[in-house]
């Protein structure tokens, strides 16, 4: 890539006013860094994965209004993550979680291993309870 | 308490934190030239391990290899901390830094609150050098950020411990007494040597016979998992190549850039003119990236789009190819 053709399009990170380092070629050939503020193919697969979890996020609560997930998948997903991530962080195994998921198992749940799931995505009980959804 | 660090901003994460941390240390070496020492160049697409609900691809080699190949072949030693305590972790920064010993982190970068909200994924291997602490706050070093910046020390255990794959574990790292003579030809000679070894690997999933095995799968993906899925996936590609925290930036240009410095330290000159031949496959790269991007934008339904980009990444894995048999016989 030459220096001159470096992308400067507008992304999130120009937005914070960041600019990232590339390497590029000067007029002599010579590979040297060189700012840029953004490029489009990036902005539009990071924004179009951005979508996709906003969408995966109003399917899980239509299924959560359906009494079929439990309002675990709605805050995981809130946070960007997935079974494999969230079982990290409570400490459970990833099929435990993912039996928590369920509307029906979730009921059944004791208030200390609710109390972790409130914790790590850091609401209350209640909240975790009855999500703003 | 600040230690006199030169905050240096790079393309990726883990060669500027080793660039800077051996900078400090009295070692002048560029990001390019811990990148190629490293083999840093590199291709392997995992299809069984899921990030972000899309299969990994890699254009790097799994992280903490380039510091610890850097190590080897200038042949110096790393000190490597993992913890299972915070506090400890934490005594050990703490420790290191009392000593005007700034350090290497893996950290998390989802809970890394100076990065815009749509850079915030839950990837684990991101590195940054801590150089100070003031107060309750940390000096941050992050090689992807123009400036350096602070976290609190609440952040920085959040970040340290984050979870999933890759969790850090509090890793802190560090290089100890470096060598008074450093051989650089040797190291270049086998960072090449790696490289090519790599990229020409007769293993299905790495090297160029696994960027051909990708432009299969992307002829397939449309009936297979439908274009919106496919889409998604190309969009991941895109992003593994390209993306800030995760550490991209354009790898094929660093490993031209380490070419050309290479040139001239190993006095061949057919280095300067294979570093040429990688700056078009960076550029062939680019266009891979924008028509796969165009392609995931209009949501296109003709199986033909994807076709089409799948040869052009034929032609990269053919190039790859001819281009590190090359790199082979150039440094024989």
């Amino acid at each position: 890539m030459k220096k001159e053709e470096v992308p400067q399009d507008e992304s999130s990170l120009s937005k914070a006013n960041i600019k990232e380092i590339v390497y590029a070629v000067d007029k002599d050939g010579k590979y040297g860094k060189a700012l840029s503020s953004g490029w489009e193919a990036k902005t539009i697969a990071l924004n179009k994965s951005l979508e996709l979890i906003e969408e995966q996020l109003q399917e899980t609560i239509h299924k959560i209004k359906q009494g079929e997930l439990s309002p675990i998948a709605y805050y995981m997903e809130l946070n960007r993550m997935d079974v494999v991530v969230l079982s990290g962080y409570v400490g459970f195994w990833q099929w435990k979680v993912k039996r928590h998921l369920k509307a029906k198992i979730f009921k059944k749940l004791s208030e200390k291993t609710l109390k972790k799931y409130a914790e790590v995505f850091e609401v209350s009980l209640e909240e975790l309870k009855n999500p703003k959804i | 308490m600040k230690i006199n660090f030169e905050h240096n901003q790079s393309a990726h994460c883990e060669n500027g934190v080793v660039s800077n941390l051996l900078n400090y240390n009295g070692l002048k070496i560029s990001e390019p030239m811990v990148f190629g020492i490293a083999s840093g160049v590199f291709f392997i697409y995992i299809p069984f391990i899921k990030v972000n609900f899309a299969p990994a691809f890699s254009f790097r080699p799994v992280p903490g290899f380039i510091f610890s190949r850097v190590s080897k072949r200038l042949g110096f030693k790393i000190k490597r901390h993992k913890f299972k305590s915070t506090e400890k972790a934490q005594q050990t920064l703490d420790a290191e830094l009392a000593k005007n010993n700034p350090v290497g982190l893996q950290v998390g970068v989802y809970n890394l609150t100076y990065f815009p909200d749509e850079y915030r994924f839950h990837f684990n291997a991101h590195n940054l050098v801590v150089y100070g602490k003031e107060g309750d706050n940390y000096l941050i070093s992050d090689p992807v950020m123009p400036e350096v910046t602070t976290l609190s020390s609440k952040e920085l255990e959040k970040v340290r411990f984050a979870k999933g794959p890759f969790a850090p574990n509090g890793h802190i790292y560090y290089p100890t007494q470096l060598p008074d003579h450093i051989d650089l030809k040797k190291a270049i000679t086998k960072g090449i040597k790696q490289a090519y070894r790599r990229m020409l690997a007769p293993v299905p999933i790495v090297g160029y016979r696994g960027i051909r095995y990708v432009a299969k799968q992307i002829r397939k993906w449309p009936d297979k998992i439908g274009a919106k899925k496919t889409n998604h996936y190309l969009g991941q590609l895109v992003r593994m190549q390209e993306e800030i925290g995760t550490g991209g930036g354009g790898f094929r240009f660093i490993f031209a850039a380490f070419l050309e410095e290479a040139s001239v330290i190993m006095e061949n000159p057919r280095l300067a003119e294979l570093s040429k031949e990688m700056t078009v496959i960076g550029d062939q790269w680019r266009d891979f990236a924008i028509d796969a991007s165009r392609l995931y934008k209009n949501r296109s339904r003709e199986t033909d789009a994807y076709n089409k980009i799948a040869d052009k990444l034929d032609m990269i894995a053919l190039a790859e190819k001819a281009f590190f048999l090359d790199l082979k016989k150039a440094i024989k």
